[in-house]
């Protein structure tokens, strides 16, 4: 499903400089198709997170709109929104984010469980085996190292099987075969699987998995 | 998994949190209920107290302490004794006004071989009695025979069994129900037992008698006032016209009890009211240190397609679930304090004092369950707000 944003831009407003507001996206359109990889970097604090979450329907635009397909996502009441994005797009987030009081396992099916389209349990136990951290299904995540934790919310987007895959620095904590593993997975997803893969890097390596690459810098995408 | 399965995980596998939780709102339920089931008890006892003095005015022996000492007896069951010429009942009948008057005589048991309990003995008029005999018919249908006597519920004696007083066999024929004051420790009889008593009673060296030579003494007169007349004033004419003794009016005497009631009342339920608040300060401080400390799970949570009103569910189904538990622990600590501890409560207070009834208690367990269950989704309520609010986006870049 094509994620289309229209002319989007998001404000702060704080005093910087002469300004009253700060503007980490400026205006901007995008279209991710189905069935590609697209790659955003850029430097730190350039508004690439910022552009992601607009996108994910969890931060609403200053300005313009997100289309998922043919529905635009901020017109949509909050319980829709959130239920669009519990089964059509799932969001791997920068750090932790782990329920503490699940398991692994538990963490990763919990989407389809809050939305009442539960994934089967062999699923996530192979996604979870794809990704190497099998053994830790009855883990709690605070037994889990960083890297471990990010294959974790990086199974839980797969489980969910949501038609848009966004995915802030997904290798941030992970080892080079690591890292490799799971930029191939996501390849996957999209060439194999027709998603719509939308990724946030400082990787340099992770250009040959991507159909496109996009640069952020100052909230101007390049 | 839904919100309440969810919840229930939350709260089972964070058992430091939830106890803590758990332990509040069971603080808050303890003195909700043992507050209201004690303020519940005193104003019972008043009714009680209210129905078993059914005089308008009671005569008593002249003597300042007489009043004092009548008092205790009735209200902490004091054992003790006062009299006064019996000739007092026809002056007390020769007043204009007084439609019925009923003699009562005290005497106490003594703690000695001769007596198998240290009691209050009274012995009524059986003809003209309008006090005690309907509290004793509600037990036993008859009239009280010579040497039987009812006992109070609070005496160790049976029924069919013998209770020996002065070294003198009386029959137990029947148990009264509880009044929640010192007449529940008491033991009844009719005249002729009692002057029985009181003559094996003056074989052991205990006098009733006021001079040497007095015959009959009484220790009290009950009361009922004519229609039409004013009580006060029967209440005076009694004060001038019946040699050495004071005539006391019934309400004057409730009053007091009344008033020391009402102040209890007020000072349990002020507590009650600093408890709540209190509780519910705690709780708000709780249920926001939760909240802050739980925000990157609520924005998790919202990231995997929880709305705002789910997110505030779960909150509040937590806190529910928590308020529940410590409420129904709170209630039964409530009780395994309260009740064990009755008797001393009520000595402690000197106050009539009688446990409500099951439904009423089931009543006052519920709205104890009630408000604290309230107050947990109060406090939780402001906290689950505010987690709707909190951008997820945002939540998720901090500490990332």
């Amino acid at each position: 499903m094509i994620l289309r944003a229209e002319n989007i831009s998001k404000r702060y407003f704080r005093r910087t400089g002469q300004a009253n507001y700060f503007e980490a996206v400026k205006p901007l359109s995008l279209a991710l198709e189905p069935g590609s990889l697209t790659l955003l970097m850029g430097r730190s604090g350039g508004g690439k997170t910022t552009l992601l979450h607009m996108l994910s329907g969890l931060l609403t635009p200053t300005e313009g709109k997100v289309w998922l397909g043919d529905t635009d996502l901020y017109a949509l009441p909050d319980a829709q929104l959130s239920r669009l994005r519990g089964e059509q797009i799932g969001v791997v987030p920068q750090g932790r984010s782990a329920v503490d009081t699940l398991t692994v396992l538990e963490n990763v099916l919990l989407p389809g469980q809050l939305c009442g389209r539960p994934a089967k349990q062999e699923t996530a136990l192979y996604w979870l085996e794809a990704l190497e951290i099998g053994n830790l299904a009855d883990a709690r995540p605070a037994a889990l190292s960083g890297g471990e934790l990010r294959r974790m919310a990086i199974a839980r987007v797969l489980t969910q099987d949501p038609q848009v895959i966004l995915a802030d620095e997904p290798t941030g904590d992970l080892d080079d075969a690591s890292t490799r593993l799971v930029l191939s997975i996501l390849q996957k997803a999209a060439h194999e699987q027709g998603k719509t893969v939308f990724v946030v890097t400082h990787e340099n390596d992770a250009r040959e998995y991507a159909d496109r690459v996009y640069r952020m810098d100052g909230g101007s995408l390049s | 998994m839904n919100a309440f399965s969810l919840a229930i995980k939350n709260l089972i596998r964070k058992p430091g949190r939830t106890a803590a939780l758990t332990l509040l709102t069971a603080f808050l339920a303890l003195s909700v209920f043992g507050g209201s089931l004690v303020v519940s008890s005193l104003q019972r006892g008043l009714h009680s107290l209210e129905s078993r003095l059914g005089a308008d005015i009671i005569v008593l022996p002249a003597s300042a302490q007489s009043k004092v000492s009548f008092e205790k007896l009735l209200l902490q069951g004091t054992t003790g004794a006062f009299y006064m010429d019996a000739s007092a009942l026809d002056a007390v009948r020769e007043v204009e006004g007084v439609e019925i008057a009923a003699p009562q005589t005290f005497l106490a048991s003594l703690k000695a071989d001769c007596c198998a309990v240290k009691v209050q003995v009274i012995g009524m008029d059986q003809e003209t009695d309008f006090v005690v005999q309907p509290w004793i018919a509600q037990s036993y249908s008859r009239s009280l025979g010579d040497m039987d006597v009812a006992v109070g519920c609070k005496v160790e004696a049976d029924v069919g069994e013998t209770l020996r007083i002065y070294d003198e066999n009386c029959h137990v024929v029947a148990r009264l129900a509880p009044t929640g004051t010192g007449l529940d420790t008491a033991v009844y009889c009719n005249m002729d037992t009692m002057n029985h008593l009181l003559a094996a009673a003056e074989q052991k060296g205990v006098s009733h008698k006021i001079t040497s030579d007095s015959e009959e003494t009484i220790s009290a007169v009950y009361v009922k006032v004519k229609d039409g007349y004013d009580i006060d004033q029967v209440n005076s004419k009694l004060n001038g016209h019946v040699r050495k003794a004071t005539a006391v009016r019934t309400r004057s005497m409730l009053t007091q009890v009344s008033d020391s009631l009402a102040g209890v009342s007020r000072t349990v339920s002020l507590l009650i009211a600093a408890v709540w608040v209190l509780a519910l300060i705690i709780l708000l401080i709780a249920f926001a240190m939760m909240a802050a400390e739980r925000r990157r799970e609520f924005a998790v949570l919202r990231l995997v397609g929880t709305s705002r009103r789910g997110l505030c569910r779960l909150v509040l189904t937590e806190s529910a679930l928590c308020s529940l538990a410590g409420g129904l622990i709170g209630i039964g600590a409530a009780a395994a304090v309260v009740f064990p501890f009755t008797t001393l409560i009520e000595t402690q207070l000197g106050l009539p004092y009688l446990t409500p009834d099951a439904r009423t208690m089931l009543l006052l367990g519920a709205l104890a369950l009630g408000v604290t269950v309230l107050v947990g989704a109060l406090a939780s309520a402001w906290a689950a707000l505010r987690l709707s609010r909190t951008d997820p986006g945002a939540t998720l870049r901090e500490g990332a």
